[in-house]
């Protein structure tokens, strides 16, 4: 298997662990990431509140020289955002020859073309459906046998365009993390909203969404994200949120190919661990006790 | 005199009703029920409700709806998008607000706005967004000493986890340019 590779800028900051993570358990997987020749950033949600055309023309650059790359059309994207933006595109331009002009006309600036080859895929998606459990309970070398993982997937990756799993009762990572030998935790907090930007914006806000997430997560040993965003959001600001409510809400935040990495064998320094804010000490030794 | 300041009303009116008017286009269907507003995570922070903002859509108030925080307080979660029974896309209504306040600089939204223009600005001379820059540059513009503070914390320990660097950027090269410059042309009215 073979994908061109989107990680988008977060991924190259604050959520190398990601990166390094995706990476990791891809090349377990015999899967081959190809990234996109220099791809630049597709507008997060800062170009959208700015300007309608320049939300899918920065995205569009990166889908026109992926088609440019290889023959292969689908790109793997980890971050929700940059993957909805880059969806955004593919959906808007199918059968709409007016938006796929006008994107032309911009991208013509820099000789690029899009034609409509290519096909946007989240990480999740990929790890669900086109490896799946079997595939992942192949690889698993060190069981999480006794760890309660809640699966968190915010948003973007799974509204609006309701891609590869229900877009309000989300189910496609509970088997992935049972092919790990851990259980899934059953919460409804999975596909509700970290507040985005609200943390830099209206941080009270986004701590009250942040603080119901972590509610819900009570009884769970950690949660895994999809997300760099969610991340963040979920792990940066436990101790004044547990302050906050008068309770203790700190929990290890995973993403979720770190969780796998670490059921392949995968070394903590390889998967970015040491990176997280929130890796628990307790959470660490429990994952070493497991199976 | 007289003439010329109810002219100027006048005109403020018209280019308002102008500036909504492809907004309302896109919500023009709603029958207010209220499945926006029910599903909103935000709207227990928000003065009108999503519902309420959208009746003011169509009734053009502008000065009411910008005077609200609604619109700024969208996330950009997609459950109205997703569930309202009109298949309205309400999220981009919200954004296409939030274009309209940016491009006013409106003062209700600074932080909004001063976040997003030096967002933008970083990937304008990068080409991908340099965190550390931007934040840098967002906290000194919001000139709000309180602000950064908040973040004090977590800038420590993302440069502690050498996820940001301080002492290193590199030198701006412009490399979308022509993109930015193209889209400001097709966006400038002749
Ligand atoms: S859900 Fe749709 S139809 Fe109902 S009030 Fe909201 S915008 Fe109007
Ligand atoms: S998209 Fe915005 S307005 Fe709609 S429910 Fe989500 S936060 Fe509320």
């Amino acid at each position: 298997m073979r994908y061109l590779y989107y990680p988008g800028c977060s991924l190259e900051g604050t959520a190398i662990e990601y990166n390094l993570s995706t990476r990791c358990i891809m090349h377990m997987a015999g899967v081959e990431l190809v990234e996109i020749d220099d791809w630049t950033c597709c507008g997060a949600s800062a170009a959208e509140a700015t300007s309608d055309l320049l939300s899918l023309a920065l995205p569009a650059r990166n889908l026109a020289i992926a088609e440019k790359m290889e023959d292969v059309d689908e790109i793997l994207v980890p971050c929700s955002a940059c993957y909805l933006n880059l969806k955004k595109v593919e959906e808007k331009t199918r059968g709409d020859q007016r938006m796929m002009n006008t994107l032309n006309t911009i991208l013509a600036e820099e000789n690029l073309r899009l034609q409509g080859r290519a096909v946007v895929r989240h990480l999740l998606d990929v790890i669900a459906n086109d490896l799946g459990a079997q595939k992942i309970l192949s690889l698993v070398k060190h069981s999480l046998r006794g760890l309660i993982i809640a699966p968190y997937y915010g948003c973007q990756c799974l509204r609006p365009y309701t891609v590869f799993d229900d877009p309000e009762v989300p189910q496609s990572m509970e088997p992935i993390i049972e092919a790990t030998g851990a259980k899934a935790h059953h919460w409804d907090m999975g596909a509700t909203c970290c507040g985005a930007s609200h943390m830099n914006t209206r941080m009270d806000v986004g701590i009250e969404l942040v603080a119901h997430i972590l509610e819900g997560a009570k009884g769970a040993d950690a949660i895994v994200t999809v997300c760099p965003m969610c991340q963040m959001n979920l792990e940066a600001h436990q101790r004044k949120i547990s302050h906050w409510r008068h309770a203790e809400l700190d929990i290890t935040i995973l993403y979720l190919p770190q969780l796998l990495g670490l059921a392949f064998g995968i070394s903590e320094e390889e998967l970015g661990l040491n990176l997280n804010l929130s890796a628990s000490d307790a959470f660490l030794e429990k994952i070493q006790k497991a199976a | 005199m007289k003439t010329a300041t109810n002219l100027d009303v006048y005109y403020e009116a018209v280019s308002a009703s102008d500036k909504l008017a492809p907004i309302q286009e896109m919500i023009r269907a709603c029958m207010q029920c209220g499945t926006c507003t029910g599903s909103c995570p935000n709207a227990f922070a928000m003065d009108y409700t999503p519902r309420q903002l959208w009746r003011l859509v169509l009734l053009g108030q502008k000065d009411e709806i910008f005077r609200s925080k609604t619109f700024s307080l969208c996330s950009d979660c997609y459950l109205c998008t997703l569930r309202c029974p009109r298949g309205l896309h309400l999220t981009e209504a919200m954004d296409a607000l939030k274009q309209i306040a940016a491009g006013e600089n409106r003062a209700e939204y600074k932080y909004s706005i001063l976040f997003n223009k030096n967002f933008m600005q970083s990937v304008r001379r990068h080409g991908r967004v340099k965190e550390m820059e931007f934040m840098t540059n967002y906290f000194t513009a919001v000139k709000n000493p309180l602000v950064p503070f908040r973040f004090a914390s977590l800038g420590i320990k993302l440069i502690a986890k050498g996820k940001v660097s301080v002492s290193w950027l590199p030198k701006a090269r412009f490399p979308l340019e022509k993109i930015f410059q193209k889209v400001n042309e097709l966006e400038t009215p002749p």
